[in-house]
């Protein structure tokens, strides 16, 4: 069963890109949110994380905020 | 056991490992990522060859670049060590160790942060340090950017675009940034120029909800500002931490003569680590070809 992957964004952070890269180069799939551009998206990620750094993923259900490789790579499996 | 190993792949690291791979030196690259700060840097005007041109692309180019040449390139990988032992060096990661003949630390420098109360509570909920991450999330919103100099000011400028009101606080008298950028920032209607502050003290609940400052000179009167983003730049500290035994400067940076030796045979430092005249992209990149024609000079010396 294919993994629910949200990434929270912005398009000027090295970080964001480097994440979705990564998750690019594994065939993962993932909604993409511009919270630069998106006040309901952006409200639902600090609302969601607790904070305001970029970015911030979400895997079914379970935040990991910055680009935290290995943590990911945990979460889902690969 | 390899010839050399560069550490860190900013502007001075990429730059060596094109010297070192058209020299046909066996090396490997060991760093976090490509790009090194120039992915952080927002706007760049003043790169030879590009009017303009953002930091990510640049980055993006110096890796094409890097990429044209088949070479060792661990990415991803953070090194903790370099020890030093009898003309060979053991670098450790953590992912494994590495011996070689001589190594190149480009390590490049990490944000300075300002030490005073509130900045670690509200780290990421709303204290920045960098504007080029984080600076679209206070869209609408009243910031703060400290410090006076080119980043401080590329983070004004970015953020007068989206921000409600900005607040740009400088401890000294005067904005040290290049001429072009203090021109533009002035004609800024939304952005207050404080020079002569300190800031004192970050408050707020869950975020942050304002600044307290106070004036350096005079009457030393106290001002609060209420801003929901707080965008640090004042500068860097050198990443000079995994080597020991090496002559530093009271900042920390590694000291090199001009051609890039440290004060340890066959370890050579480039950029931003280094105690360097000026840390800019174009300098870095100067530095680590110089770095890359050193080796090469040592280890004909020393075969």
């Amino acid at each position: 069963m294919e993994k629910k992957v949200k990434v929270y964004a912005t398009a000027t952070c090295p970080y964001c890109r480097m994440l979705k890269d990564f998750l690019d180069s594994n065939k993962i799939a993932y909604e993409d949110f511009n919270v630069g551009t998106d006040p309901a998206r952006r409200e639902e990620m600090i609302a969601r994380s607790g904070q305001m750094g970029v970015p911030v993923t979400e895997i079914d259900g379970k935040i990991i905020i910055g680009f935290d490789r290995e943590a990911i790579k945990q979460e889902l499996g690969i | 056991m390899r010839e050399c190993i560069v550490i860190g792949g900013g502007p001075a690291g990429i730059s060596a490992g094109i010297y070192l791979a058209r020299k046909k030196i066996g090396f490997s690259i060991i760093t976090e990522n490509v790009g090194g700060q120039t992915l952080w840097s927002g706007d760049i005007e003043n790169y030879v060859g590009y009017q303009y041109i953002s930091g990510t692309e640049l980055a993006g180019k110096f890796r094409a670049h890097l990429r044209d040449f088949s070479m060792d390139l661990k990415e991803g990988e953070k090194v903790y060590r370099v020890m030093h032992d009898r003309g060979t060096f053991t670098v450790t990661s953590d992912r494994g160790e590495y011996r070689t003949k001589t190594a190149i630390i480009c390590t490049g420098s990490r944000a300075r942060e300002l030490n005073i109360p509130g900045e670690k509570d509200f780290r990421n909920k709303g204290v920045t340090y960098c504007a080029t991450c984080d600076g679209p999330l206070f869209a609408g919103k009243n910031v703060a950017v400290i410090g006076g100099g080119n980043s401080g000011l590329d983070a004004a400028l970015q953020m007068v675009r989206i921000a409600g009101k900005v607040y740009l606080v400088e401890q000294k008298q005067n904005l040290s940034a290049d001429r072009t950028l203090v021109e533009r920032i002035l004609r800024e209607r939304t952005c207050e120029i404080i020079t002569n502050a300190s800031v004192e003290e970050i408050s707020g609940d869950r975020f942050v909800r304002g600044i307290r400052i106070r004036n350096t000179v005079g009457s030393r009167a106290e001002r609060i500002l209420n801003v929901e983003g707080v965008l640090v730049e004042i500068g860097a500290i050198p990443n000079s931490d995994l080597v020991d035994g090496v002559e530093k400067n009271e900042a920390g940076e590694i000291v090199v003569d001009c051609s890039v030796k440290t004060s340890i045979p066959g370890l050579f430092a480039a950029g931003d680590v280094t105690n360097v005249y000026k840390k800019q992209i174009i300098i870095a990149c100067g530095e680590g070809a110089k770095a890359a024609m050193a080796v090469s000079e040592y280890l004909n010396l020393h075969k």
